[in-house]
């Protein structure tokens, strides 16, 4: 990384300690705005976190490495989680997961090279009535079928070039 | 008598047990902030309010297992071993962990409780990797002890074998075995807690979660003091010190090498208890003939270097403080720290780098020694110091690294070769067949089987700066003093407990002594000066005193300051007998 990329990232990161408190108990808070924005919480962003909040640095990694939706490496601008649980895979979570798949060119666990999607399993997110369901970023879809894929990420793939964000319409399809 | 509390108005489904309690506490306000009668097992005491079971029942003498629980760290809570019945709640309480609040009625060993710690028990063996026999704990293991006193004596669960993890042996001082751990966090509350330093916590969740470094690094890439304090405080053979012992027999055993061993006072103090002596027994004399039996060549006594250190330390303080008196140089750095123990040398390189010009320039006694033996002891006795193998006894995991640092070795040689803890010698001797309580008493070797008397206190905390002190006050003043503390004034730094400050008049000086008659001319810079000394062990400790330097507060003024990496100095140090706790410590001194 650049040296003025590293100094932006920092000032960035005073910032949100600012705003949020120079207290350990803000650490959730900035990290889920770090990962929202960057799609991941890198090794530097890690120290500089713990620095300014006066904790140690693998307090900050082991809280990063607890949450599934805290990252150390880079994830896609739309993480795609499909729930892998028993009521979504009687419901045919595997054909929805071949269709990802083929789809974005890429496995599960994987980000596509142009940094745009990620696919993950997620496990029982609650929809059990109405599976397959799965997460893009924050926004639930259910009921979930390989010929709905395609209108998916075509959606995801509109909101490109504008000002792409991660933050979830709480709406159900 | 625990009952599930009336809500009025709102009908819940949870259990019993996990119905809100505030209302029931308020039932009994009568007693908050006072005391509380329960009754363990059918005996009844009262406890103020906040006790937990588990101490409530140590004051009746029934003792419950533990695991988690360690007396030096705050509570996690986390293994469940220590569960207790209380009437009339449909779940099981963590002891350690359930402070009372209401008149309860505990039975500690029902069946139910038996069963549900067995089967605590079996799940925890179920993923450790036994394999006890070449465990360097299979005398110690806490989970050994369990597994014996609830009669394991099958798998329920399985038992891996295969190991997951890598073992890090990275690191000069501490081995981490993960496959052996039952990830109780006592080393992660010792590291982050205790001392401050922070280099362990959990990693990952659920089957994936660990102990770890940052971004899971070995532990030599990290910001790890070397302290051990971790290891002392690990129930199991997780953690454990880097052991050279097979390479001291090698070379006790081959005929060219000329093996020396020095000892510091506080392994002396402790070692008895590998041998089934309580703590407080120091077997400094049988120690001797035990390590000439094991075939070393010569015993030495590190007080001889604690000394040659003191006296070095002294002086450059009085260097430092004639450059800042006399010469006005703004720029000496004072106050003066101890650079002895090298988990604070190493603690300060990586938390205070800015302070580095403060740590004394003297090498610690160990490597005085080392650097003394083969150089001048190896000319006087003729011998080639590449034969001359130096081995140090420490009750320290820190000195291992600190004889590994590439900088030790000014004389072509390494100053130390290994250096050994507390309980590996015990172990070396165990193996010789020797039973260490039952021998002669013999002294140490000459030439240097002299020391003054100041480096005996060297291993207890306020030694190291006391005999300095001392060395002073005598060079300064050419008066004797038994007890630096009588004369000093030592005054109580409130908000830093565990830690020391005195104030030391100068009241008259004497003519300058031969000794350093050519660094100094007169005293007289030192009329009327009053020294202030602090002492600060533990690295938690420490760090409030670096605080407290940075903010400008009482400890910048200091003059001399003694840091200690372990809680309690050396006699609590990481390479002393396991397990620790607060009264052993103190019966060590
Ligand atoms: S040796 Fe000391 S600093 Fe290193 S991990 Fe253990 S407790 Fe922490
Ligand atoms: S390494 Fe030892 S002290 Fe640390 S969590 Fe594992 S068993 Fe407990
Ligand atoms: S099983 Fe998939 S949402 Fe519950
Ligand atoms: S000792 Fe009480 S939960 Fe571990």
């Amino acid at each position: 990384m650049l040296l003025t990329e590293r100094e932006r990232l920092h000032d960035e990161l005073a910032e949100l300690v600012t705003r949020y408190g120079r207290d350990r108990s803000s650490l959730l808070f900035i990290l889920q705005e770090v990962q929202r924005r960057h799609y991941h919480i890198s090794q530097y962003a890690m120290q500089v976190i713990a620095d300014l909040l006066d904790i140690h640095p693998v307090e900050v990694h082991s809280v990063v490495s607890f949450y599934s939706f805290l990252d150390e490496r880079p994830q896609g601008q739309f993480v795609i989680r499909l729930c892998r649980t028993i009521t979504c895979d009687m419901a045919g979570k595997d054909h929805v997961a071949r269709q990802l798949e083929n789809d974005l060119g890429i496995k599960f666990g994987e980000t596509t090279p142009d940094g745009k999607f990620s696919l993950d399993w997620a496990n029982c997110l609650g929809m059990c009535d109405r599976g397959p369901a799965l997460l893009v970023n924050q926004q639930v879809h259910t009921q979930v079928t390989p010929e709905k894929v395609h209108g998916i990420l075509q959606e995801c793939r509109q909101t490109f070039g504008v000002h792409a964000t991660s933050d979830g319409r709480e709406t159900r399809t | 008598m625990a009952k599930p509390t009336p809500t009025a108005g709102v009908s819940t489904r949870a259990p019993a047990s996990q119905r809100s309690r505030t209302a029931e506490m308020l039932q009994h306000a009568k007693a908050m902030g006072k005391t509380i009668e329960v009754a363990i097992d059918g005996s009844p005491i009262a406890v103020p309010l906040g006790t937990s079971i588990l101490e409530a029942a140590g004051q009746l003498g029934i003792r419950i297992p533990t695991l988690c629980y360690h007396e030096d760290l705050c509570l996690a809570g986390v293994c469940r071993v220590c569960v207790v019945e209380i009437e009339g709640q449909r779940t099981l309480q963590a002891a350690c962990s359930y402070p009372i609040s209401s008149p309860i009625n505990v039975k500690t060993h029902t069946s139910k409780v038996r069963r549900a710690r067995r089967h605590i028990i079996d799940l925890l063996l179920s993923s450790h990797v036994g394999e006890c026999y070449t465990c360097s704990r299979n005398q110690s293991c806490e989970l050994r002890e369990l597994a014996a006193e609830y009669g394991v004596d099958f798998f329920r669960f399985g038992h891996v074998q295969k190991p997951r993890y890598e073992i890090d042996a990275s690191s000069h001082a501490v081995v981490r075995d993960m496959n052996k751990c039952v990830l109780c966090r006592r080393c992660i509350r010792t590291c982050i807690d205790l001392q401050e330093v922070g280099v362990l916590e959990a990693l990952y969740r659920g089957n994936r979660s660990k102990v770890g470094t940052f971004l899971d690094r070995p532990l030599a890439d990290v910001v790890c003091i070397n302290c051990g304090q971790c290891i002392n405080r690990c129930p199991t053979g997780a953690l454990r010190a880097n052991d050279p012992t097979d390479e001291v027999w090698d070379a006790i055993d081959d005929p060219r090498k000329h093996v020396l061993i020095q000892t510091a006072p506080s392994p002396r103090a402790a070692i008895g208890e590998c041998f089934g002596l309580e703590p407080g027994h120091a077997v400094t004399f049988e120690l001797n003939t035990a390590l000439r039996r094991c075939g070393f060549d010569r015993v030495f006594d590190t007080d001889f270097s604690a000394d040659l250190t003191i006296i070095e330390e002294g002086v450059e303080l009085l260097l430092r403080l004639k450059r800042a008196l006399v010469d006005g140089d703004a720029s000496v750095a004072l106050p003066q720290f101890t650079s002895c123990s090298p988990g604070w040398v190493k603690y300060v390189e990586h938390f205070y780098p800015e302070r580095l010009a403060h740590l004394s320039s003297a090498k610690s006694p160990q490597q005085m020694f080392g650097a003394l033996l083969k150089t001048y002891y190896a000319q006087i006795n003729e011998l080639d110091p590449r034969d001359i193998v130096t081995v140090a006894l420490m009750p320290c995991s820190a000195k291992k690294f600190e004889c590994n640092r590439p900088e030790m070795c000014a004389s072509g040689h390494k100053d130390i070769d290994y250096g050994l803890t507390t309980r590996e010698l015990a172990k070396m001797i165990h193996e010789a067949g020797i039973d260490l309580l039952k021998l002669p008493k013999s002294g140490f070797d000459d030439p240097f089987g002299t020391a003054t008397g100041s480096g005996v206190i060297f291993g207890a905390t306020g030694g190291v700066m006391e005999a300095a002190l001392r060395t002073v006050v005598e060079l300064v003043t050419g008066l004797k003093i038994e007890k630096l503390f009588d004369h000093a004034d030592v005054i109580p730094v409130r908000g830093f407990e565990g830690i020391r400050y005195a104030e030391l008049p100068i009241s008259q000086i004497g003519p300058v002594p031969e000794l350093v008659a050519h660094l100094f001319d007169n005293w007289d810079f030192l009329k009327d000066v009053t020294l202030k000394v602090g002492v600060a062990h533990g690295t938690a400790n420490a760090k409030r005193v670096m605080e407290d330097i940075k903010a400008g507060g009482r400890f910048s003024q200091c003059h001399f300051i003694e840091f200690m990496a372990c809680p309690g100095g050396c006699l609590g140090g990481g390479g002393q007998p396991s397990p620790t706790s607060p009264a052993i410590r103190a019966a060590r001194a």
